[in-house]
């Protein structure tokens, strides 16, 4: 099984935010949830880069070992996807994300945390495929359908890509010999550091 | 593709390129200190990282109307992680379990500690109903907020084997739900607390004293003069004041986490909630032994109220004086000793 990652080319990124866009389209994301978003780095100076983030779906999640009830789980594929069944919305996954991945609905009298809401790399949840519950909770499942996640499937200037993640850093690496630069595979020491493939 | 670029329709293009480029090369005393460099130029990722000092993150502008997600990078939060799975276990483990030990030690050391004299039959006020009432509405809710919380923290490891994740997430649920409300009335009974007993509660000379002579614990029959609180009373009652109020302070950002917005200031608050609650809870088991099984006619003073007289003559003998004097006659039954309200 191929073990899928994003990456961000930030030397590609022109920060149009389309991923941001059809990725709440694609979910039906509700309102103030961006479970994928495009970050400016030294906005209006020289050097400056945009990067598209959202859950990088880390080796050794850090948001699976601090849940109290334990509602993650990580596919074959390596993509790290979690129980909204079973998510208390206690907020710690928040705190441990290096990527300030995990959101939550204002819910409740104090406007205080719902079930959490995530990135889940167009894979679904714990339910059946492609079914309407799994759809309602973590929309579309599109690697059920033999298809890559929809944000790195229509970006413009193929800066985020996802795949297999020694294809991706493959491509990567030959897209920064040939330019003769490159601003870092984003995120990539901070969430698959202690992976075994990188 | 790179073979395309080769075909003869791009040959004029390549052409003028070639060109573009020799001018390129002339000019490049004048063009020097206008060259672009994307290689030095560029934000790299390494740089950002290596520069970052601790707590700090990678952040940049965003347009959309999340201000927190313009952090990129927060690498804090493994730290967070190594505390809650690392180092928050030993913190909890040793006080509680420690202090759990320890007063299994003092019980099998010096046993029940008994009235020396015997009881006398004759009962005095020592707390009355209003006070009793804000000590169990804060311990009834101490009790409850302390085992949801103790879930969060040991639940996964402890409680989920033996009844799934289904149900224990239901539970857990429904316990982050307690804790969450029974929050206020904890911190509204620990501010009537804090200012109905803080003038009895003010150190003093006499508990110099009872330090020294380590409160009587170790010597039978053997007892410190003491007001109406002695200096380990006083030591419980600020403890439950300060730890109180730093769980009250940290507990209300956690409660309205969109209050700091700041996932470094929530991750210091969490932590500081956790550290001072498992503190917090051994000293309460202290205190939670004293006043039942671990004082014969402990208990009194905040079950009925009446707690006996000899049991008040020998550990607050100092206050059992000042209330006799003040119901006039030294009776022996003091009905309105203290009116508290």
């Amino acid at each position: 099984m191929a073990r899928v990652k994003f990456l961000c080319d930030a030397d590609r990124c022109i920060e149009c935010n389309a991923c941001v866009t059809a990725c709440k389209n694609e979910h039906e994301v509700p309102w103030g949830i961006n479970r994928r978003r495009v970050v400016t780095i030294n906005d209006g100076k020289p050097g400056e880069r945009s990067v598209s983030m959202a859950c990088m779906h880390c080796t050794d999640a850090p948001c699976a070992a601090v849940c109290p009830v334990s509602c993650f789980y990580t596919t074959a594929d390596g993509v790290v996807l979690h129980s909204k069944d079973l998510c208390i919305g206690c907020g710690y996954c928040f705190y441990a994300c290096p990527f300030g991945a995990p959101q939550y609905p204002k819910v409740g009298n104090f406007g205080s945390r719902g079930k959490m809401d995530k990135c889940t790399y167009c894979a679904g949840g714990p339910e059946a495929d492609s079914t309407p519950a799994e759809y309602a909770k973590y929309g579309a499942n599109r690697l059920a359908e033999g298809k890559l996640p929809i944000c790195a499937e229509m970006c413009s200037t193929k800066s985020l890509l996802a795949g297999d993640g020694a294809i991706i850093a493959e491509i990567y690496k030959e897209r920064v010999m040939k330019r003769g630069y490159g601003s870092g595979m984003w995120g990539w020491k901070t969430a698959y550091a202690d992976s075994p493939t990188g | 593709m790179p073979g395309s670029l080769s075909n003869f329709k791009f040959a004029g293009f390549k052409a003028l390129l070639a060109a573009f480029a020799l001018l390129l090369v002339f000019a490049q005393p004048a063009a020097a200190q206008l060259s672009f460099k994307p290689t030095a130029e560029a934000v790299q990722e390494d740089k950002l990282l290596n520069a970052l000092k601790e707590g700090d993150k990678i952040s940049g502008r965003i347009s959309i109307p999340d201000k927190n997600a313009a952090n990129l990078i927060q690498p804090a939060g493994r730290d967070w992680r190594d505390f809650h799975r690392s180092k928050l276990p030993w913190i909890g483990g040793v006080a509680i379990l420690g202090m759990v030990a320890l007063l299994a030690l003092f019980m099998m050391v010096r046993g029940r500690i008994r009235v020396h004299k015997g009881f006398s039959g004759k009962t005095i006020l020592r707390f009355a109903s209003f006070e009793r009432f804000t000590h169990w509405l804060t311990a009834s809710c101490f009790i409850i907020l302390a085992l949801s919380g103790l879930n969060v923290s040991f639940g996964r490891t402890l409680i989920l084997p033996l009844f799934g994740a289904d149900a224990f997430a239901a539970m857990s649920a429904w316990a982050k739900l307690a804790h969450n409300y029974l929050a206020f009335p904890f911190m509204l009974g620990v501010a009537i607390m804090f200012l109905i007993w803080i003038k009895d509660n003010i150190p003093g000379r006499l508990d110099i004293e009872w330090i020294k002579q380590g409160g009587g614990l170790f010597s039978h029959g053997k007892h410190v003069p003491a007001k109406r609180f002695n200096a380990g009373q006083k030591g419980i009652f600020w403890i439950v004041v300060i730890g109180g109020a730093l769980m009250s302070v940290s507990g209300w950002f956690l409660l309205f986490p969109y209050l700091p917005g700041n996932v470094t200031i929530l991750q210091f608050w969490t932590v500081i909630h956790a550290v001072i609650a498992m503190l917090f809870i051994a000293a309460m088991l202290a205190h939670i032994y004293i006043g039942s099984i671990g004082m014969e006619g402990a208990f009194d003073a905040m079950g009925t109220g009446e707690v006996d007289l000899n049991w008040a003559k020998e550990h607050h003998a100092l206050w059992v004086e000042e209330q006799q004097k003040k119901a006039g006659a030294p009776s022996d039954r003091t009905p309105h000793a203290v009116p508290a309200e």
